[in-house]
């Protein structure tokens, strides 16, 4: 078995003219957590999404759990253990916890193809499990999502993702729109998955939020990865200069 | 809830504070229409809605008009159910009263006897071979005819990516011209005595009911009914979730033709014949008791028994201005002020959730 559970080799992207991602090498070893920050613009999302398949890249190689992966969309991906918490949500309001966490996984009682008997006992019972084990605190669960704080929702899709997660979380800006509050809890699941050594990739703008939690942290500039630096071997002023293009000579 | 309150950043959930189902709420409305009507009764005509206050006859209510608000009600209440699983996916079927005409034609072609009082059927469609056929052969063909209008309308709304508004409104369109083009405009009549059967009576009620309570079961119990609320409140993110949605939009729009096609059974067979009018306008009534039985026209929420409510409402309103003496007109015109002002109420409602959120 590889060290790697994720690498990728000349990863790159092009929409039409713009090299939005240029020649990424990356790699995350079993159980690691890194960090991917720079400007707008650099590439994160592009990067993230061609891993994800929601786009599909112009060239490189992706190696996922030691083979070569082609998704063809992030469906596939996350059958085959990718699980990604998206910048929007992607929750059904007018369902309650349960239902949104095990959308389109449901538990059955009967299976009859569509007319397949839900077990919404076991499937509620299993949320408050995944709920505990991530430690978010939902006031209902059998209210609609709808009737809940951003926050909460937030919390939700992630509590979803940890649940779920078989091999590899991504994580793009989980906390940009979230309060002290909802941030802290949303860092203790991440913490959480952590512990359980799930390997993640965090898409963070929040420097002081990166520190805490990642091991190592990589910095794109211009569509190119810049530095990969482990946290304890840099400080927040070397990922800075790195990000503005101070460090790293990459100035075109 | 066995859960402690706890919230995030001190938010507290209070049970008794929970918001009352809206099925509920379209009841006390339902109770407070009869009651109107009771009482405006009382006043205008001097006799009452609901009991019984004729002489020599027995019972406590006036059980003649309960039972044809009632009747009037299941046919296009058969319909309602298909459009209110349309409805919550976050689409619409316009085509139903058209589907309803077609089918009609095309099953009774198939349900004819061949001696009307000994004399040739004079409204023969097909030779004899198509006489006196058993009651199976024109239910298959007229649930075959739903299936056929459904699987159209499916594709073109899943596959085509058209509005459903626009390829529902095609299907009205070409269904009707279908039901003309059948028998060249002419009435098709006489049917078995076993098709006649289907609709008499109060059959036509408990079809209705026990389509209710089977739809209401699926739509809250199985994976098909909270996909079909998943699909509606957010297409995007069931998509997302692995669930075919293509696929299952297509199995909402066959399910609501072929209880179109039931439907169309029923009026024909109560009738005991098919006209290729037959239906018109029934989309549009199936569509307010929906509405009015509290579903949201964007989708994700609504429910089988608040249709059902629903066109108890709608019936106790049509049969409350006969009871008035109103003219025909005038139910027409509030016809539409109720269908709009439902919506309206539907927007209302939505707001001030928001304002809460």
């Amino acid at each position: 078995m590889s060290d790697f559970i994720l690498e990728t080799r000349g990863l790159t992207k092009r929409y039409g003219g713009v090299h939005a991602l240029e020649d990424a090498n990356f790699t995350l070893r079993h159980g690691e957590h890194v960090a991917v920050v720079g400007d707008n613009g650099a590439g994160k999302s592009t990067f993230v999404r061609q891993i994800t398949a929601v786009e599909q890249r112009t060239a490189g190689d992706v190696i996922f759990d030691g083979a070569p992966v082609n998704f063809a969309g992030p469906l596939q991906a996350r059958e085959s253990g990718i699980e990604t918490v998206f910048q929007t949500l992607a929750l059904a309001d007018d369902l309650d916890v349960p239902s949104n966490l095990f959308l389109g996984r449901e538990l059955f009682k009967f299976k009859l193809g569509p007319f397949s008997i839900l077990d919404r006992k076991a499937m509620r019972e299993k949320t408050m499990e995944a709920l505990k084990t991530t430690a978010v605190k939902i006031p209902n669960v059998d209210n609609p999502i709808r009737n809940m704080s951003g926050g909460q929702r937030q919390c939700v899709s992630i509590a979803r993702t940890a649940a779920f997660a078989s091999k590899l979380v991504i994580m793009d800006e989980p906390t940009a729109a979230l309060g002290v509050q909802e941030t802290a809890q949303v860092e203790n699941i991440i913490r959480g998955l952590k512990e359980r050594g799930v390997p993640l990739i965090l898409v963070s703008h929040n420097l002081r939020q990166v520190f805490d939690l990642v091991d190592r942290i990589v910095v794109f500039r211009r569509g190119r990865i810049v530095a990969s630096l482990r946290r304890d071997e840099t400080d927040g002023n070397d990922i800075v200069s790195y990000i503005t293009g101070v460090k790293g000579g990459v100035e075109v | 809830m066995a859960e402690p309150a706890h919230g995030l950043g001190g938010l507290k959930y209070d049970p008794s504070k929970k918001a009352r189902p809206q099925e509920l709420n379209v009841f006390i409305a339902f109770l407070i229409i009869v009651a109107a009507f009771e009482i405006l009764g009382r006043l205008i005509m001097g006799e009452s809605f609901l009991f019984n206050t004729r002489e020599g006859t027995e019972g406590l209510f006036n059980t003649q008009r309960l039972s044809i608000i009632i009747l009037q009600v299941a046919t296009v209440g058969i319909i309602a159910i298909g459009v209110t699983q349309v409805i919550i996916t976050g689409g619409i079927d316009l085509s139903s009263g058209s589907v309803v005409g077609a089918t009609a034609m095309v099953a009774m072609s198939f349900a004819q006897t061949a001696l009307v009082n000994g004399n040739p059927n004079p409204k023969a469609i097909f030779g004899d071979w198509a006489m006196d056929l058993p009651i199976f052969v024109p239910i298959l063909v007229g649930l075959g005819c739903g299936l056929i209008a459904g699987l159209i309308n499916g594709a073109l709304v899943a596959y085509t990516k058209i509005p459903p508004f626009i390829a529902t409104l095609g299907m009205m369109v070409s269904a009707r011209g279908f039901a003309r083009w059948w028998s060249t405009g002419n009435p098709i009549s006489f049917p078995t005595e076993s098709y006649n059967a289907i609709g008499s009576g109060m059959r036509p009620v408990f079809i209705f009911i026990a389509l209710a309570v089977l739809f209401h079961l699926i739509m809250t119990y199985t994976k098909y009914g909270k996909h079909s609320y998943a699909i509606g409140s957010n297409e995007q993110a069931t998509r997302m979730s692995g669930i075919n949605v293509d696929r299952h939009k297509v199995l909402v729009y066959v399910i609501a033709a072929m209880l179109a096609s039931i439907a169309a059974i029923v009026v024909s067979s109560k009738g005991q014949t098919a006209q290729a009018n037959m239906g018109v306008m029934y989309e549009l009534d199936a569509i307010a008791m929906a509405v009015i039985g509290g579903i949201s026209l964007q989708g994700g929420r609504g429910s089988i028994i608040g249709t059902v409510i629903g066109a108890l409402i709608f019936g106790v309103i049509i049969s409350g201005f006969t009871f008035l003496k109103l003219d025909a007109y005038y139910q027409e015109m509030v016809k539409g002020v109720i269908i709009v002002g439902a919506v309206v109420l539907d927007q209302w409602r939505q707001k001030s959730r928001g304002a809460r959120v």
